[in-house]
């Protein structure tokens, strides 16, 4: 009798599956994106960072949500409000800090993931446009991040927006000034922007990065993970159609991939608890001084996830073909963000992964990312002062947005350079 | 569904002139969104003009006043850097105000009215960060040519004691003098020109 309704009770989730399985793609979505996801079996350490960025952008979102409901988005009210939220809100201080953080980590984790594709040819033919919509997705959290960091109305936040705001000040023909005033909605970064800011940084681009994050995954799923080797696992296939160098993504990858979000929890929460502000780092001594449009910061610097750009922005110093310093700058600055779309087109190599390709990549590439590194360091420096040896910093970051552009304009040359050098790909993967 | 007999090039056409419509529609709707954007009534009525009081301001001193939500320098400028403004020409990259940064009455050697007072708006030409006042002549960080001036902090830019630019800056321009006329001796309104112009 027991039995009898057990084995009854036993097959209700079935039922209840076989249910929603009619009216809803349940089971399909789950196997077509993780048990029958087959992912090559030679991930290494830089395959964390994908998984880890979509852990950010959760806990982002969810300490987003919980700050929105004590901060007051007014001039007159901001800052007190998130003075508020670091000392009398319960955990106040912890959601903020993990809020704080998570913009900085989710930079880091995203420029190593970025730096992978780059390693291992993950943006070459049929990836263009996973590639490309990589870039969408890494240009919103730019913005998104700049948005947000209005929001708190320091010294940093209020000049930061001033500055950046300004650049759309140099576009010619007349249309810099009302288009700046048009983005502020006021003549100064007043509480109208602020307003504003807020609204486009807690819905508006949040939706937007939610959407390129689901067309990313669906465009990754469909032509496949590309690997450390940079070979097609789909070239090898069992008489399934199964990759034989593949493994399901879950439960292999997903197991794997949690380990890696543990020692990446365990790194993100010893800065929130022991070094939040990270000397400066993440978050900017000057910031915790009320916005005060009367007076400029000695050093304006943005956050060190900008400061490459700002490196470049401010390299240029003299006007040449009849076009302003100033405009040289955010063209250049601009262009520093769009080549990376190029990329796939720039890039004449057969071979994919670094692990076969010839010297001049492989130096070209190192340079490209001492030259990331230098410029980002540049820019939190007085232009004037010498931090490096030899020159002053400004004639440093002229070098440096040399080196970075060169990665980008020789690309179609080098890259055939290295025909003769490159090593053989293997067949299937080496491990 | 059968499509025999269906005129393609009509269909073609109307399917065309829909889009185009509703695109036209589409457009509209979206103004009034766009216009939201701008600066509100509020914001503009905020833009009036305001009077400062420059009877206190010492020799050589820096007074910070705001107009728009903009800051106005007032610097009240010794003889001596009368006199050595107008031997830093050929430092400039435009020493004689060519550029339209200020109104007709201030495009003089001194960019003022009256040649001690300068007002200005304390915005760097560059990206409009707060330039800082440095007024010492040959400081260790400005090198021995520096004769005071305004120092931008954030990127670089110089500029001499009437706000002209220095060359090879980032800064493409002078600093903006603002419309400003003198109701007596000692006051001064920012944001009308004065009532002869």
């Amino acid at each position: 009798m027991i039995d009898n309704v057990l084995s009854k009770v036993a097959v209700v989730p079935a039922l209840l599956l076989a249910w929603l399985d009619r009216r809803f793609p349940v089971t399909r979505m789950w196997n077509e994106h993780l048990a029958h996801y087959y992912a090559p079996k030679n991930f290494n350490f830089w395959y964390f960072f994908g998984s880890l960025a979509l852990v950010v952008l959760v806990i982002q979102i969810v300490t987003g949500i919980f700050l929105t409901m004590n901060y007051k988005p007014s001039a007159a009210e901001a800052f007190a409000s998130v003075e508020f939220i670091m000392r009398d809100v319960n955990y106040g201080w912890l959601i903020r800090y993990m809020h704080s953080t998570g913009a900085s980590a989710f930079f880091i984790v995203v420029y190593l993931h970025m730096f992978r594709g780059l390693m291992y040819g993950s943006y070459k033919q049929p990836r263009e446009l996973l590639w490309i919509l990589g870039m969408l997705i890494y240009m919103t959290l730019m913005a998104e991040a700049f948005l947000g960091y209005l929001l708190p109305w320091g010294q940093m936040s209020f000049w930061g927006a001033q500055v950046i705001v300004s650049l759309f000040e140099a576009m010619p023909f007349g249309i810099g000034a009302p288009l700046a005033e048009w983005i502020r909605g006021d003549f100064t970064i007043s509480d109208a922007t602020l307003n504003r800011f807020f609204a486009y940084h807690v819905i508006a681009v949040p939706l937007a990065l939610l959407v390129l994050v689901a067309a990313h995954i669906i465009a990754l799923h469909e032509v496949g993970s590309n690997n450390p080797d940079g070979i097609e696992i789909k070239e090898h296939k069992d008489e399934n159609g199964v990759p034989l160098d593949s493994i399901p993504f879950h439960p292999y990858y997903t197991v794997k991939d949690i380990v890696g979000v543990l020692v990446f929890l365990i790194l993100f929460f010893s800065v929130v608890f022991y070094a939040p502000e990270m000397g400066g780092w993440f978050l900017e001594h000057n910031n915790f001084i009320p916005a005060d449009p009367l007076r400029t910061p000695e050093h304006i610097v943005p956050l060190w996830y900008f400061t490459p750009f700002y490196s470049i922005l401010r390299a240029f110093t003299y006007p040449f073909l009849g076009v302003d310093a100033k405009l040289w700058g955010v063209l250049a600055m601009g262009a520093s963000q769009l080549l990376f779309f190029f990329l796939p087109w720039l890039d004449r190599s057969p071979v994919r992964s670094i692990r076969y390709r010839g010297p001049y990549f492989r130096c070209a590439l190192y340079s490209f990312a001492l030259a990331f590194v230098v410029l980002g360091y540049l820019g939190v420096k007085s232009p004037t002062e010498t931090d490096l040896f030899l020159f002053n910093n400004t004639v440093w970051a002229q070098i440096f947005t040399a080196v970075y552009f060169a990665f980008f304009l020789l690309m179609p040359w080098y890259t055939k350079m290295d025909k003769d050098e490159n090593r053989p790909v293997p067949e299937r993967v080496t491990g | 569904m059968s499509s025999d007999g269906v005129n393609l090039r009509r269909r073609r056409f109307l399917t065309a002139t829909t889009v185009a419509v509703g695109g036209v529609g589409g457009t509209f709707a979206a103004a009034p969104f766009v216009s939201s954007l701008l600066p509100s009534q509020k914001a503009k009525a905020l833009g009036a003009p305001v009077r400062i009081d420059i009877s206190k301001i010492e020799p050589g001193a820096l007074h910070r006043d705001e107009w728009r939500g903009k800051l106005v320098m007032v610097v009240r400028r010794t003889k001596q850097n009368l006199e050595d403004l107008l031997a830093l020409q050929g430092k400039l990259l435009d020493p004689n105000s060519k550029r339209q940064q200020q109104p007709s009455y201030a495009q003089n050697p001194y960019r003022s009215i009256r040649d001690e007072y300068l007002v200005m708006i304390g915005l760097c030409t560059h990206l409009g960060c707060a330039p800082t006042y440095r007024p010492e002549v040959s400081p260790e960080d400005l090198g021995p040519e520096w004769k005071g001036g305004f120092y931008c902090p954030c990127h670089g830019s110089r500029f001499d004691l009437a706000g002209r630019v220095y060359k090879s800056v980032p800064a493409p321009a002078n600093m903006e003098i603002p419309p400003y006329r003198y109701i007596s001796d000692t006051l001064i309104e920012v944001g009308v020109d004065p009532e002869n112009t």
